[in-house]
C-alpha cells in the first residue's frame, strides 16, 4: 500500500469517527475525543525520534507549551485562524527542535535527553516571566461560540475536533511514509547502531537532526489549538510533565518500531485516562500511566505490537 | 542598576553555601551518571524521598534531620542496590539501556511523584531544627546557619566519597569499573558487584541531600524537577566521573545563580543552570576536569 491510499484509508477512518461522533450528538465526546488525538499526534511525533532513531525526548512538554503559548502571542498581537497559527507553532518549534539537536546530537545520546528535560524548566521559566503572553498569571482566549462555514453552523469544539483530527491523520501518514522510505532506513541504522552507521556513510548528524525538527514540529502543532480549547492557559497547564510522560509511556506502551504502536498506545492510554479522570482522580491516574510505563519497558520490551508478532509468529497454541 | 559592594559580597557568600549544598545534590548523579554511565534522572526523586522521611520522623519524633538521614542510610543503600538489580537484569544485561533504560528511570522519576502526592498532597512541608532561624555576622556579610550547616555537612560528603573512591579497593574499582569493565573482570572482579555497591551509594547519598534540602526550603513533591537540570548540569560542567570538578561547578553554578537572582530577581534562577549546561555542551563537553 502506498502513502496516497494509506492516507485516503486514515481520512475515511477518519470521517467515519466524525461522522459517528454527530450521531452521538454529544459534546463531551468532542473534548474528550479531542485529548485523545492530541495524544495520537504527540506520540507520533516522539516516536519519529524516539522510536526510528532511539534517541529520548523528555521535553514533549517544552515543545507542546511553545506551539500554545506561540497561539497566545499571536492572539494578543493579531489573532490569526488556527490553521495558521498551528503553521507558525510548527516553524517555531521546529527551529527550537533543530537548535536543541544541533547543540546535544553530536554527543552521546544521554545528553540530548538530559537536555531536553531541563528545557522544558527553561521555557516555562522564560514564559513565567514574560508578561506580555500573561506570566504566571495565565491567560484568557476567547473564542465565539459557533463558527459559519459557507453558511454552515458549527459548535466550535468540533472545529476544533476536526482540526486535531487532520492533523492526527497527516501526523500517522507523515510517520508510515518516514518508515517506508530511505530516511526511515537511515533512522533505523541510528537505532541499531550508530557507529557502525556513521561507518558505513549514512550521514548520521544529518538524519538526526531531520528526526528532531519535525518531531519538534508536530509536537508544536499539537500545542497550537490548545489555548482556544481550554479558554484559560497557564503556564503549569501547557508545560505539564503529563504531556512528557504521556508521549513516552503511549509509544513504548504500543510498540515504538511502527506507526501503529503510538497509535494503539495513545487510543488505548487515552481513553483510559479520560475514563479514570471522570470515576477516579487525575493524580491515580498518572499514578497508572507511570506504572504501566515502567512494567511495560520491563516485562514487554516491544509493547503490545511485539507481543501480538510474538503470538502470530509462534502460530496458534 | 547600582551594584553596592555589600550586597554583591552577600550574594557571593550565599552563591557558595548554596552551592555546597548543590554540591550534596549532585554526588548521586556524580557516580551514577559520571562513573557507572547510568542515567538516573530519577535521582532528585530519591532526595525529595528523603526530605519527605527526614521531615516524617522529625515532626513526630523530634530527632533532627540531618541525624535522621544518616540513619536511614542503609535504607536507601538497599533501595539503590535493588533498584540496579532490576536496571542490570531488565536492560543493562540485553543491550537496551539507552532506550529503555532512560524511559524506566523516567517512569520511576513520575511514580514517586505522584506517589508522594497521594499521600502527602501538594502542602509544602518544613522541618524544625535549632540551626533554622539564626544567623551569624562577620562584618557587613550574613551566614544564615539554614544555609551554613548543610553546606557542612555537603563538604564532609563529599570529602568522605572522595577519600573513599581514592584510597579504598573498592573505591578504585568504581573508578576502575567506570575504565573499562573488561579489565576490571580479568582482576578477578565482579564488575556487576561493584556496580551495585557504587549505585548503592549514589542513592545513599540522596537520603542526606533530601534532609538538607528541607532543612534550606520548605519541600513538596514536585521541587525535585527543579533539581534535574541543576544536577546534570553540574554533573556536566565539572567533568563526568570527576568529585573535585563536581564540587567546583557546583559552587559557580551556586554563585551565578545567586547573583542572578539578587539583580535579575528570583524567578530567573532556574534557567541559568540549562544555560551553563547548553554552553558546555557546545564549547566544552568534557568539563572542567573531564577526562
Amino acid at each position: 500500500m502506498n502513502t496516497l491510499s494509506f492516507s485516503a484509508i486514515a481520512t475515511a477512518v477518519g470521517l467515519a469517527v466524525l461522522a459517528f461522533a454527530q450521531w452521538l450528538g454529544l459534546d463531551y465526546f468532542y473534548f474528550a475525543g479531542y485529548t485523545i488525538l492530541q495524544f495520537i499526534v504527540l506520540a507520533t511525533a516522539w516516536n519519529i525520534l524516539g522510536g526510528y532513531c532511539g534517541y529520548v525526548n523528555f521535553g514533549t512538554a517544552a515543545f507542546f507549551g511553545l506551539g500554545a503559548y506561540t497561539t497566545v502571542f499571536m492572539y494578543k498581537l493579531y489573532p490569526l485562524p488556527i490553521p495558521l497559527l498551528m503553521l507558525m507553532s510548527a516553524v517555531v518549534c521546529g527551529i527550537v527542535g533543530f537548535g536543541m539537536g544541533y547543540l546535544t546530537l553530536r554527543l552521546r545520546g544521554a545528553f540530548f535527553s538530559i537536555a531536553t528535560l531541563a528545557m522544558a524548566v527553561v521555557v516555562q521559566t522564560l514564559v513565567i516571566n514574560w508578561d506580555f503572553v500573561g506570566g504566571s498569571r495565565g491567560a484568557y482566549i476567547l473564542h465565539p461560540e459557533n463558527l459559519e462555514f459557507a453558511g454552515l453552523k458549527v459548535n466550535y469544539i468540533v472545529y476544533l475536533f476536526v482540526l486535531m483530527l487532520i492533523l492526527a491523520v497527516v501526523a500517522l501518514a507523515s510517520a508510515r511514509a518516514i518508515e517506508r522510505s530511505q530516511l526511515g532506513f537511515g533512522f533505523a541504522t541510528i537505532r541499531d547502531d550508530e557507529l557502525a552507521a556513521e561507518a558505513c556513510g549514512v550521514p548520521t548528524l544529518r538524519l538526526k537532526l531531520i528526526a528532531t525538527t519535525l518531531s519538534g514540529a508536530f509536537m508544536g502543532m499539537a500545542g497550537a489549538p490548545f489555548p482556544y480549547y481550554i479558554g484559560y492557559l497557564q503556564p503549569q497547564s501547557a508545560f505539564a510533565l503529563d504531556y512528557a510522560v504521556n508521549s513516552i509511556a503511549m509509544p513504548m506502551i504500543g510498540g515504538t518500531t511502527s506507526w501503529v504502536g503510538p497509535l494503539v498506545g495513545a487510543v488505548l492510554l487515552g481513553s483510559a485516562q479520560q475514563y479514570a479522570t471522570v470515576t477516579i482522580s487525575s493524580a491515580v491516574n498518572l499514578l497508572i500511566v507511570g506504572l504501566m510505563l515502567v512494567a511495560f519497558v520491563i516485562i514487554a520490551p516491544n509493547g503490545l505490537i511485539g507481543l501480538v508478532q510474538k503470538r502470530l509468529r509462534r502460530g496458534p497454541p | 542598576m547600582d551594584i553596592t559592594w555589600d550586597l554583591l559580597a552577600n550574594a557571593i557568600v550565599a552563591g557558595l553555601l548554596l552551592g555546597g549544598f548543590y554540591a550534596a545534590v549532585t554526588a548521586g548523579v556524580s557516580i551514577s551518571f559520571g562513573m557507572l554511565d547510568i542515567v538516573n534522572i530519577a535521582h532528585p526523586a530519591f532526595i525529595i524521598l528523603g526530605s519527605y522521611i527526614a521531615y516524617f520522623i522529625n515532626i513526630d519524633f523530634g530527632i533532627d534531620p540531618i541525624v535522621v538521614s544518616i540513619l536511614v542510610l542503609p535504607a536507601f543503600y538497599a533501595l539503590g542496590a535493588l533498584v540496579y538489580q532490576v536496571y542490570y537484569l531488565s536492560f543493562e544485561k540485553r543491550g537496551q539501556e539507552s532506550l529503555r533504560g532512560l524511559a524506566f528511570f523516567f517512569g520511576l522519576l513520575f511514580v514517586t511523584e505522584v506517589s508522594l502526592i497521594l499521600v502527602f498532597g501538594v502542602d509544602y512541608r518544613y522541618v524544625e531544627a535549632a540551626y533554622i532561624g539564626p544567623s551569624i555576622h562577620i562584618g557587613l556579610i550574613e551566614l544564615p546557619l539554614r544555609m551554613l550547616v548543610p553546606c557542612g555537612v555537603a563538604l564532609v560528603l563529599f570529602g568522605a566519597l572522595e577519600l573513599f573512591v581514592t584510597r579504598t579497593f573498592i573505591g578504585r574499582a568504581i573508578k576502575a569499573v567506570s575504565q573499562d569493565q573488561l579489565a576490571l573482570q580479568l582482576m578477578a572482579a565482579d564488575p556487576i558487584r561493584i556496580k551495585r555497591i557504587a549505585f548503592g551509594i549514589s542513592i545513599a547519598t540522596a537520603s542526606i541531600a533530601g534532609a538538607l534540602l528541607v532543612i534550606i526550603q520548605p519541600v513538596e513533591p514536585s521541587v525535585g524537577r527543579d533539581y534535574i537540570g541543576r544536577v546534570f548540569a553540574i554533573c556536566v560542567l565539572g567533568g563526568l566521573g570527576s568529585l573535585p570538578g563536581t564540587l567546583i561547578a557546583a559552587l559557580l553554578l551556586g554563585v551565578v545563580e545567586s547573583l542572578t537572582a539578587t539583580f535579575y530577581g528570583p524567578s530567573w534562577a532556574p534557567a541559568v543552570a540549562f544555560g551553563l549546561l547548553l554552553v558546555t555542551l557546545a564549547f566544552r563537553p568534557a568539563g572542567l576536569m573531564g577526562r
